[in-house]
């Protein structure tokens, strides 16, 4: 089989992109979607035309690293897969594939069709953490946790930090990401202590990021590879909201003789 | 020669740990934000530690060549980690740890360091778990477990089909925190490309940035590498696309010795390769092994037929047969070579006929299929994708495939290289898994480095380093790394060759797998270095690198990346030369368990079973970067002293 | 930092404001429909009812500044939280966008906006009944009538509500708005609970099939009063009576 390939070519964040029209070589529809751009790139390559940037690196679905929306849908047709587990087996001879990349504010581009997504890294680093220092922790099995509530954490763990909902939806809001990790540190006991300041700050780190905010679309949960569920967001909303009525705990002066 | 002492310490096995904690020399809480340490790297070692030292106080810089580092493939590891709480009550103990490992590892393995990992498992998971990692449990809420290849209890702790990702999170989390609190300084997508040595000691590394190309000089009181491992060097693996040995091998040219580079493990349930294009082979979990049931036809004729028009009795469940106590769940080189064998005779099945299956038949009709769907449903999906067969009604097909390196750069007790100042954690060092790894023992070893090893015997060697005296970048031996690095980006970018990295690469990783994979033999592997010499020679003279420096410029970095795999493959193919023997992930043909051996009569092992020289082997091969790249390189032998085990013959018959 | 600040400052909080005013105007929907249906009673029914709310201006004026309150509340919020969605994505793709939503979910700027215009024509034409657009050439001003058993002059809204949509176009703009406060209403309603944080994958087929229901049924009651006007000709000789009556007041 062949396919046409429109791609986003952009030579660095400054430069102004633009689409360009390739024919794919011949290609096999057992390939993964990576491995027919692998397969396109050495071809350009032997042309001496530069390459295709793109970014990959597990290919089995969990590093989260690969990021390109295929027809206007991230992640590609199928639900709940990354770009490397989507095979071309689900595209017909012939067929024209619009690949572009993340599109969002908060994820610049950097070349082609790698965006930076350092943002992500900032919200968790705002508060996305439990503080346990080395060493201190008690025996595991001191903490029980409901398995219900385990299971449900695990659910919202999942979330491998590909930003697919961010390039869904229309207004790249982060929402199903935030939610997603705080809703797993804030349904363990171990996360209770911090879980009204972790969400406070990582919602408000979200916003200055700029990422926009949910209008309950539903584009994040359709092409999310782990299928993360907007039942989180509601979870978030309910935690920021509790967060906000707590207010700041009042400051009292001085100390002891201490 | 290098000098290499173990610094094992004294007293007996069960605590030399404790012992050496306590005689260790401490750093003031006020010194310890003197000292600036450089960890490059941030799976499950290099998070934790980054966390962990940056906690007690050092200055810590974290390197990446990721855009985040939650990203590395620590990520992957699907089945689990072990520790010997023994929850479960089935006889778990440290003792019996550490001793499934050593043997595991086929006596190859330093006694002390295993015994340390097996103690401090416990800790990780207390750890672990008090950062939230949603480990499976049972209803009462507390932790379940499971059991794992080359082990009869169950000690294996996991969180679904992810427990990598999950402890990666963990540990990334704890990075997060100490980022966000100033203590880690985090330099993402950027990639080490040298090691900067300042009178012996390692002082510094220089960085490329990938998004502009900058190159970047940073010196340090010390240096971490937690750079994972080099199984790459196959180019097909189920490692990520991106691992490499740059770091290691760069630190190895700069005088670290490189220990047992040929011990590489290969995992038996991996989805086969399906074409030339392949750029990946993907893991299907051991854990898989406790409820499928692996068999190739009996007789080759029957190797082209449907797995359904196959009759049980012609169906030859062969690690049942060969290994009655373990089964299904014998160690991962026991049944890779297993399946090897039966390959070669003929019965292989699928296309290639390079596949054996793993069939959940008896599984589904004794559990029912929602339990296995409960238990595994998400790697039956994968399976489905990646191949569009139903798991559920035929069996799985699956192929050994390169996984894990046991090898990497030779440490100490404390965890340092033979350069002074530079430590190497989890699977880039060579430590605690001898020549094969047992299942779920990955993700404790580089937890137990980066969170509790490293942050105590680090001291050791800051106590004798004075506060203030890091070397300014501006030194002789910093300028003239950073020209090493120039030099070869100008030379790649400017070659006017005509072949890519990645066609080399290719090149490279078929003829590691021919004359350096699951069965190795002397012409072959002497067939292998002049093979891999050709190819050096090549990719000097005709690489082709397109695009720019100045800009992200994927194929740059792998042709660093492709360029290391090279010199590193020829060292792999000269340290399996050298071991004249088998044992556990490396295995050579002519030395192996024939029906002459006194073992295979009192049936302790079978025929073609791997044959141990220990009056000649039991030692850690340390190979040395010459003097000059023309010369060969220069082999240390580390001698393995057993103190409490008797090297005995493997066997899970 | 102040609790209001904080939450207008902040997008999750801003959306609070959303379902908060949201909530509040599907009270006002509700209560205005259940007014209106009184039209398909005996003309006096209505008249009396609006007469009993014209007579109490401190309720009426009360909940027009909670209202306007309310609308102001929901249309600033959606505005900005609109313009920084828009500055998030700055290049749209071209290979098509928001898989997997909804059109109504997608679009309700859009049609907050056209119900907003049309409650802004609305008010003029039955409220402050500006002459010139309701497209029958005649003051609404004028019609009046008197209540059984009392000699008060009332406005004779009952008559006003029949000659309005009498109009074509005027029940044309009525039913685009009320077809597209149904989408809005879909997703809004549902959305609320949402935003609110009250909901999981139990509740919300649920929560979704009260949103889809509710809307509809506010659809149909809003629509059945000008098709039943238009089509079925009701209230028509009534209207010409008080039409006529009109000359009458005016030549007085």
């Amino acid at each position: 089989m062949k396919v046409t390939l429109k791609v986003w070519r952009q030579k660095n964040a400054k430069a102004a992109g633009e689409f360009k029209t390739y024919t794919s070589p011949e290609l096999n529809p057992n390939m993964s979607f990576l491995e027919m751009l692998d397969v396109l790139n050495e071809e350009l390559s032997n042309r001496g035309e530069e390459p295709v940037a793109f970014d990959h690196d597990c290919r089995e679905g969990i590093c989260g690293t690969c990021a390109l929306v295929i027809n206007g849908t991230p992640h590609g047709p199928h639900k709940g897969v990354t770009t490397c587990q989507t095979y071309m087996r689900s595209f017909k001879d012939g067929d024209q594939l619009i690949i572009e990349p993340w599109r969002a504010g908060p994820f610049p581009i950097i070349k082609d069709l790698v965006c930076d997504r350092k943002s992500f890294d900032r919200i968790q680093q705002a508060g996305g953490f439990i503080t346990v220092r080395t060493g201190s922790a008690p025996d595991a099995n001191s903490i029980p946790v409901p398995k219900g509530n385990s299971d449900l954490a695990m659910d919202a763990a999942q979330c491998i930090g590909c930003g697919a909902c961010v390039a869904a939806c229309k207004n790249a809001s982060a929402m199903l990401f935030v939610a997603a990790k705080v809703s797993h540190l804030g349904l363990m006991p171990q996360g209770q202590p911090e879980r009204y300041r972790r969400v406070k700050a990582m919602v408000e780190k979200m916003d200055t990021e700029g990422f926009g905010a949910c209008t309950v679309t539903g584009s994040c949960e359709a092409v999310c590879p782990k299928e993360i569920s907007l039942d989180f967001i509601a979870r978030l909303n309910r935690d920021y909201a509790v967060s906000l009525l707590k207010g700041e705990p009042k400051r009292l002066k001085g100390g002891g003789a201490g | 020669m290098a000098t290499l002492n173990s610094n094992i310490p004294s007293g007996p096995l069960s605590q030399k740990w404790e012992n050496h904690k306590f005689s260790s020399k401490l750093i003031n809480p006020a010194n310890k934000r003197k000292y600036k340490i450089i960890v490059v790297g941030a799976g499950l070692a290099g998070s934790s530690t980054s966390a962990t030292l940056a906690e007690l106080g050092y200055e810590v810089h974290n390197f990446v060549f990721h855009d985040s580092p939650r990203r590395a493939h620590s990520v992957a590891a699907q089945g689990g980690i072990n520790a010997a709480k023994n929850y479960q009550n089935d006889g778990d103990s440290v003792h019996r740890l550490f001793y499934d490992t050593i043997k595991g590892g086929d006596y190859r393995a330093r006694e002390a360091n295993v015994h340390r990992l097996a103690e401090v498992s416990v800790n990780i998971i207390d750890q672990c778990a008090a950062q939230g990692v949603p480990f499976a449990r049972e209803y009462g809420g507390l932790l379940d477990n499971r059991s794992f290849g080359g082990a009869q209890v169950s000690r294996t702790f996991y969180a679904r089909g992810q427990t990598g990702q999950q402890l990666l999170l963990g540990a990334y989390s704890a990075l997060n925190k100490m980022i966000g609190a100033g203590g880690v300084i985090s330099h993402t997508h950027s990639e080490m490309l040298d090691l900067v040595v300042v009178n012996g000691h390692a002082k510094g590394i220089i960085v490329r940035d990938l998004q502009t190309g900058g190159i970047h000089r940073h010196s340090a009181d010390a240096i971490v590498l937690a750079t994972g491992g080099y199984g790459n060097v196959f180019n097909l693996s189920t490692y990520a696309r991106g691992s490499n040995v740059t770091a290691s091998w760069r630190a190895y040219k700069r005088g670290a010795t490189f220990s047992n580079p040929c011990y590489t493990q290969i995992h038996p349930t991996c989805i086969p390769v399906s074409g030339e294009y392949q750029s990946k082979l993907t893991l299907m979990s051991e854990s898989l092994r406790n409820d499928g049931r692996i068999w190739v036809p009996k007789r080759k004729e029957d190797a082209k037929k449907a797995p359904a028009d196959i009759a049980e009795s012609d169906r030859d469940y062969y690690l049942e047969r060969m290994y009655s106590a373990f089964g299904n769940l014998a160690p991962r080189d026991v049944a890779s070579r297993a399946a090897k064998t039966v390959c070669d005779e003929g019965r292989g099945i699928g296309s290639t006929g390079l596949g054996v299956y793993l069939d959940f038949a008896e599984s589904i009709r004794r559990l029912g299929e929602d339990k296995v769907r409960e238990r595994y449903g998400n790697l039956f999906s994968m399976y489905h994708e990646i191949t569009n067969e139903n798991a559920y009604t035929s069996p799985m097909r699956i192929y050994p495939a390169v996984h894990y390196t046991m090898g990497g750069l030779w440490v100490d007790y404390n965890l340092m290289s033979n350069l002074p100042g530079l430590f190497v954690l989890g699977e880039a060092n060579f430590s605690d898994h001898g020549a094969n790894r047992l299942g779920a023992s990955a993700l404790m070893q580089g937890l137990s480095d980066g969170y509790f090893v490293l942050p105590n015997t680090i001291a050791t060697y800051l106590s004798t380093v004075k506060t203030g005296g890091r070397p300014g970048t501006e030194i002789g031996e910093f300028k003239e790394a950073e020209e090493n690095v120039q030099g070869f980006i100008r030379r790649a970018t400017s070659g006017k060759g005509s072949r890519t990295p990645d066609s080399f690469h290719k090149q490279l990783g078929k003829l590691m797998w021919e004359h350096c994979g699951m069965a190795r033999n002397k012409a072959g592997l002497e067939k292998g270095i002049s093979l891999i010499s050709d190819l050096r020679e090549e990719y000097r003279t005709n690489l082709r690198v397109l695009g720019d420096a100045e800009n992200w410029n994927q194929q740059l970095e792998k042709a660093a990346r492709v360029g290391d795999f090279i010199e590193l493959g020829e060292l792999m193919c000269r340290d399996a030369l050298m071991r004249e023997e088998s044992c556990g992930g490396h295995f050579r043909e002519e030395y192996q368990y024939t029906a002459a051996d006194s073992e295979v009569q009192q049936g302790i092992v079978n025929v073609g079973d791997v044959k141990r020289r220990d009056d000649q082997f039991a030692f850690v091969a340390a190979w040395e970067f010459p003097e000059s790249a023309d010369k060969a390189p220069i082999l240390n032998k580390e001698p393995l002293v057993y103190e409490e085990v008797k090297m005995g013959t493997r066997s899970y018959k | 930092m102040n609790l209001l600040l904080r939450l207008w400052r902040s997008s999750l909080g801003k959306k609070y404001v959303m379902a908060f005013t949201g909530i509040a105007l599907f009270g006002f929907v509700i209560g205005h429909l259940v007014g209106n249906l009184q039209v398909f009673g005996n003309p006096d029914l209505i008249n009396t009812y609006a007469h009993f709310l014209k007579s109490k201006p401190g309720l009426i004026w009360g909940a027009r500044i909670g209202l306007l309150l309310m609308v102001s509340l929901h249309f600033a919020a959606a505005v900005t939280l609109t313009l920084a969605n828009r500055a998030a994505r700055p290049i749209p793709y071209a290979g098509g966008s928001a898989p997997g939503s909804t059109w109504k979910s997608r679009h309700a700027m859009v049609s907050g906006l056209v119900i907003l215009a049309f409650v802004v024509y609305h008010l003029l034409h039955y409220t402050a009944l500006v002459g010139g657009i309701n497209g029958t050439g005649k003051d609404f001003s004028l019609l009046k009538t008197t209540l059984p058993g009392s000699n008060d002059v009332v406005p004779d809204v009952y008559a006003m509500m029949i000659l309005g949509f009498k109009v074509w176009w005027v029940t044309a703009f009525y039913l685009i708005a009320q077809a597209l406060l149904f989408l809005h209403l879909g997703h809004g309603l549902a959305s609320m609970f949402q935003s609110l944080g009250l909901r999981n994958h139990t509740w919300w087929p649920r929560i979704s099939a009260f949103a889809r229901a509710t809307s509809l049924v506010i659809f149909l009651g809003y629509a059945s009063i000008p098709i039943a006007v238009l089509v079925g000709g009701m209230g028509s000789e009534y209207a010409q009576r008080a039409l006529a009556q009109t000359s009458v007041n005016e030549a007085k």
